[in-house]
């Protein structure tokens, strides 16, 4: 599903540049469950961003379910994004002044699906996240874990190849943190490629594979027993 | 445009975005409401001056004489020049074609009127039947000095309002009363009013030859006075009444033996140089209302720039949103677009609607001297919330065009 061959991006930090990734080779399979770790500065929402083409590398290759991403431009990459991936942000980042439901709606809207079709693909999403009573709700109005199921559904709305979370438990506490886990596991098991970006390791274990990120390297790659995040809830 | 989605999409976000857009459209309404205002107001500035030289006949013109004040052909300079029936005629015949009224007109001094022993201090003019739409009077009983009268040097007067109010107390008529003038009684034939001030009121009148010939006027009179038919335009009214008034001069000069260039000996008074005064100061008028509309109306263009760049800065976060969500940058600048031309087409109709139906409902009814039905010109109104609406897309579409092109990652993390 996603082929990444030697990877490099580096930042202009004034007049010298850092450089953040050095050479990634990483590929993930069709079904994957894939946690990134790695301390902060590791470069692990580099190359989340440049895999959700939100950023664009420097050097190397990108393939995403035989596509190669290449001479991305804004335009190019909106349609992209649009077709290809669902995001999962630690800040949520729904928009405030929309309900549930358009939140949800939206990414449907871009894609030119008709009004009535996106509002009962939404509502359907909703239900799947357990939040359709909260359809007509504003973000205020949701608590945290809501809000985050929220954006879930809305990364699944569009029905993409693959989802990409950066840090989607970040924002909350733990209880909830196993609730947005266990759902995320559920959309696994339907067959849904996912990426989680993470330093928290239990977080880590609830996915199928891990991957450690260092300064910029992958210094480890491993499959690991997914701990079901439905014992704690 | 015709994108219904697109349209549903902008109005959800104006819906719940009530303050901000009712804010950006009382800025643009409130220009196109002042501006509207201030241009009916210039308009109602100049029909009121228009109005106020309606009242007398506004292309009158005055012609008397004085003394001399050079040398001319052996004559000394201080010569008194008197006018004279002839010239009077002379005149009339030959501008007969540019001439639409014309009265001679003299008045009488030293003369003692009384009505049964009530001595009354009036003054006497003698003039003919063509004084009356020179001087813009009207009629209220009988009837004017006429053309009968003067070649009959018939005894008889007219009298103003004002004083048969003032004499003929208790609503007595009085047609067919006879005043005594220096001994001499006069038949009164007719009471007429004068739109002008009260003084205009205080004369009486008779016809020139009898005024001549009852009291030592021989063939002189006092002024000669014309009005000319109106041309199709005020500009080219002036031209012909400059032309006229430069060939009458140049003909009383010679059979006066005056200088041509003795300004003193033959004066001229013509009230289409003060109409054409205040006309230019009308326009200046309008000229300054203007001024300041368009001042307001590039106020009102900061005011949606501004307000536009902050809407766009506001939403900068929601726009890396849409563009994770596969937002394109160019529909982006077109949902920020669509909705300020909307908003600003929107308030700025309202505005105009507002003024101009405030111009419409309360124009007439203001009674101030110099301001009349004060109104504006529709298109100009139009074309103005035209602008201000093309102003309000371009002070939007940089904000929105930058917000589109900066990195959806930037724009995510922007607080």
């Amino acid at each position: 599903m996603i082929e990444i061959k030697n990877l490099h991006k580096s930042y202009k930090m004034g007049s010298n540049s850092l450089h953040v990734l050095k050479g990634i080779n990483f590929s993930v399979a069709e079904g994957e469950l894939v946690a990134i770790m790695g301390s902060s500065g590791s470069g692990k929402s580099t190359l989340l961003n440049i895999l959700g083409m939100l950023d664009v590398l420097d050097e190397g290759s990108y393939n995403l379910d035989g596509v190669p991403i290449v001479d991305l431009n804004e335009t190019k990459a909106a349609q992209y994004r649009n077709k290809f991936l669902g995001f999962i942000f630690q800040s949520f980042n729904l928009i405030n002044y929309k309900s549930a439901m358009e939140n949800v709606a939206l990414p449907l809207y871009y894609q030119k699906v008709a009004r009535k079709e996106r509002e009962e693909k939404s509502i359907k999403y909703l239900e799947q996240v357990g939040l359709k009573e909260w359809a007509g709700h504003l973000p205020s109005e949701l608590s945290g874990g809501q809000k985050q199921r929220v954006a879930i559904a809305r990364a699944m709305a569009a029905e993409p190849k693959v989802l990409l979370a950066d840090e989607p438990t970040g924002a909350l506490d733990s209880k909830t943190s196993y609730e947005v886990m266990d759902l995320i596991q559920k959309i696994n098991d339907a067959g849904n490629t996912i990426l989680i970006v993470t330093h928290e390791p239990d977080i880590a274990d609830m996915c199928k594979r891990i991957v450690h990120l260092k300064d910029g390297v992958i210094v480890e790659d491993k499959k690991v027993d997914q701990v079901r995040a439905s014992q704690y809830v | 445009m015709l994108d219904i989605e697109r349209w549903q999409e902008i109005f959800d976000t104006i819906r719940k975005n009530k303050l901000r857009t009712f804010l950006t459209g009382l800025s643009v309404a409130s220009g196109i409401f002042i501006l509207v205002i201030l241009l009916g107001f210039g308009q109602g500035m100049q029909n009121g001056i228009a109005k106020e030289f309606e009242e007398d006949a506004s292309n009158r013109i005055v012609i008397w004489s004085e003394v001399t004040t050079k040398e001319y052909k052996g004559l000394n300079p201080g010569r008194r020049i008197q006018l004279r029936n002839e010239n009077f005629e002379y005149v009339t015949k030959r501008f007969s074609d540019e001439i639409e009224h014309q009265t001679a007109r003299i008045h009488i001094n030293n003369v003692l009127i009384s009505y049964q022993q009530e001595s009354l201090g009036y003054r006497v003019q003698g003039v003919s039947s063509g004084h009356q739409f020179i001087e813009n009077q009207f009629i209220s009983q009988g009837r004017y000095v006429n053309y009968e009268d003067e070649k009959n040097t018939a005894k008889v007067v007219v009298i103003s309002n004002k004083i048969k109010r003032e004499v003929f107390k208790g609503g007595k008529s009085p047609i067919g009363e006879y005043l005594d003038l220096s001994g001499i009684k006069f038949k009164i034939i007719g009471v007429y009013g004068d739109r002008g001030s009260e003084r205009e009121e205080e004369r009486i009148f008779m016809p020139i030859t009898t005024a001549q010939k009852c009291f030592n006027g021989a063939d002189r009179v006092g002024n000669i006075q014309f009005t000319l038919k109106p041309a199709a335009t005020f500009e080219q009214s002036v031209l012909e009444s400059n032309k006229f008034s430069k060939d009458v001069k140049e003909y009383l000069q010679k059979v006066h033996t005056v200088a041509s260039d003795d300004e003193r000996a033959i004066r001229f008074f013509n009230t289409l140089d003060e109409a054409k005064r205040y006309n230019n100061l009308s326009k200046n008028i309008q000229l300054f209302f203007w001024f300041v509309g368009v001042c307001t109306i590039i106020a009102g263009v900061v005011g949606v720039g501004n307000i536009m760049l902050i809407v766009v800065k506001e939403r900068t976060r929601e726009i890396g949103i849409r563009k994770a969500l596969g937002a394109k940058p160019w529909s982006i600048v077109g949902m920020i677009l669509h909705e300020a031309i909307f908003i600003t087409a929107i308030s700025g109709f309202s505005g105009l609607i507002f003024s101009m139906g405030l111009l419409e409902i309360l124009g007439p009814h203001i009674g101030v001297d110099y301001i009349l039905n004060p109104s504006v010109n529709f298109n100009v109104a139009l074309t103005t919330v035209f602008i201000l609406i093309l102003a309000g897309a371009i002070a939007g579409f940089f904000p929105a065009w930058r917000a589109a092109r900066i990195h959806t990652i930037d724009a995510l993390r922007h607080e």
